[in-house]
């Protein structure tokens, strides 16, 4: 009997969580789809999306600058080693390149974008409704979706494939300078086999996923800000999860966009 | 003209609004009192349609509040909130010129910031705070900051959540002045909730006593003294003991 009775509440229990799991991702989504029909309807406030241009992407160069070198540079150092092991210690460059380019250069830089963007956008947006201030703009007249999501989102579908460009050279320069001042690689013929062997598809990809990140990491923020609870607990909740649940949705993004541009 | 029927509203098993009815003429002042966490802000917001009622109708100009444009039903109206929610991403000026700088009553930029800054006087504060961030001000000046915001656009209907709470008695004075002329001068309606008595007594036309959950007495400010209401008599004298549960 009570065995029974456990069993039926554990099933219970994975019922609940597995329903609450579709129906937040049924709100992420109307969520998702009111957003971009914001988008195309006025009024439209330009100066609020040059104010986010500037905190989303200029603000984030330092990051995204030092996270990119390091990891070239890193990346070298193992390539070089790895390869080692079967006399391959010349792919240094082609490895570098393709591993920037195709994955850690999108996937850190996205990242630190859920670092940096989407926890600073859901902690202010959830202290602006704890504090009733998405109720004043309401009374406004002016629409919080189109006053404060729409910026957001849309400088970050500008902004953060520029970063993830940017951060893709400075993650190759990093593993050019170990590999050119530690390894002994000659600098020009690192360069050329480095520019050799990028695709137009590397970099297509590349800027594609920055773009879906920057996305994915501007929505979860503004999402999670604005289903805050009250209270300070409200905001920290907020923020955690809009981080938790942007850095997953930008693994999960980068594995389907993986499958869909180099599967063939 | 505002006319509340039948509105409830529960958070949860909390159920703070049981049946609220209530009517404001045009031009009016009513001021609402009541205890705290009676449901009077909530009252407020649910007519704003920032809080939607479980049911009860809500009509302002003969129209449905919940039917209609939402941008011409809100364009008609100002709201002080309890907590001032001024926008701290903005400087004062620009707060209080909000709708001024957007949508159908937008202005050029410095007769927008001439505006605040004559709401501002209004309110008792200086030209000097206009440029100052909402964080940099005492909470009494964040209160009248947001005060002139609500009257910035001359709405028709204004909405007045605790003008007065947390400011010296002098200040108290002038808001409770300036609140009258508006109802005077402009011809606004306006609804008031405030604790203090020396408030109602200035600004009302029309009482309404929140308790309960439903409003326990109301009438003209005349009367106030000879209601009988015992629950009306034990909140104007600040008694513990009477129908009114004072937990200690
Ligand atoms: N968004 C909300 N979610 C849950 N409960 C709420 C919410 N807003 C208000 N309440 C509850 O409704 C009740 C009434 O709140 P309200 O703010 O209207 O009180 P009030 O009459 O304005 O009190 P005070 O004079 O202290 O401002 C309180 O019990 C409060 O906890
Ligand atoms: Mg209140």
């Amino acid at each position: 009997m009570i065995l029974v009775s456990w069993i039926n509440g554990f099933l219970g229990a994975i019922g609940a969580a597995t329903l609450g799991m579709f129906a937040s991702i049924g709100r992420v989504v109307i969520f998702t789809l009111s957003s971009i029909s914001h988008i195309f309807r006025p009024p439209f406030y330009p100066k609020e999306f040059a104010q986010q241009l500037l905190h989303i992407g200029y603000f984030s160069l330092p990051v995204v600058g030092l996270t990119a070198v390091f990891t070239g540079a890193a990346l070298a150092l193992q390539i070089y080693a790895g390869g080692a092991r079967f006399n391959a210690e010349a792919v240094v460059p082609q490895i570098v390149a393709v591993g920037m380019v195709r994955e850690l250069g999108p996937v850190l830089v996205g990242l630190m974008i859920a670092a940096r963007v989407t926890s600073s956008i859901a902690a202010e947006i959830a202290t602006m409704k704890v504090t009733e201030q998405l109720d004043a703009l309401t009374t406004l007249s002016t629409n919080p979706m189109k006053y404060l999501t729409v910026p957001r989102v849309l400088a970050a579908l500008c902004v953060v494939p520029i970063l993830v460009g940017i951060g893709d050279i400075i993650g190759i320069m990093g593993g050019y300078f170990v590999a050119t001042g530690r390894l002994g690689f000659n600098a020009a013929a690192y360069l050329q086999n480095t520019a050799d062997f990028l695709e137009a598809m590397d970099i297509i990809s590349s800027l594609v996923k920055g773009a879906a990140f920057g996305v994915i990491a501007a929505l979860m923020g503004c999402y999670y800000g604005m289903q805050s609870d009250r209270g300070a607990q409200g905001v920290g909740k907020a923020t955690k999860t809009s981080v938790v649940a942007a850095s997953v949705l930008i693994l999960a993004a980068n594995y389907t966009l993986t499958e869909l541009f180099f599967s063939a | 003209m505002i006319t509340v029927e039948n509105l409830h509203k529960a958070f949860g098993d909390n159920r703070v609004l049981n049946g609220v009815d209530m009517s404001i003429g045009k031009g009016e002042s009513m001021v609402i009192i009541g205890g705290s966490g009676t449901g009077k802000s909530v009252l407020l917001k649910c007519i704003l349609g920032l809080i939607t009622p479980d049911s009860g109708t809500i009509t302002v100009n003969g129209k449905d509040a919940t039917k209609g444009d939402r941008d011409t039903f809100l364009a008609q109206f100002g709201m002080l909130f309890q907590g001032g929610a001024l926008f701290d991403s903005l400087s004062v000026w620009q707060n209080v010129a909000f709708r001024l700088q957007r949508g159908p009553l937008k202005l050029s930029k410095t007769d927008a910031r001439d505006v605040a800054i004559e709401k501002l006087r209004r309110v008792g504060l200086k030209s000097d705070v206009a440029d100052r961030y909402p964080a940099e001000l005492s909470g009494g000046m964040q209160k009248r900051v947001g005060l002139a915001r609500a009257i910035a656009a001359e709405p028709q209907i204004i909405f007045f959540d605790e003008p007065t709470t947390g400011l010296d008695p002098i200040m108290s004075g002038v808001i409770n002045d300036l609140i009258r002329e508006i109802v005077v001068e402009i011809g606004a309606t306006a609804m008031t909730i405030t604790h203090d008595m020396s408030s109602v007594r200035a600004i009302a036309d029309q009482v309404a006593m929140l308790h309960d959950g439903s409003v326990q007495w109301t009438g003209p400010i005349d009367q106030l003294e000879h209601s009988n209401n015992p629950y009306l008599d034990q909140f104007l004298n600040g008694r513990a003991e009477g129908p009114i549960e004072a937990v200690r």
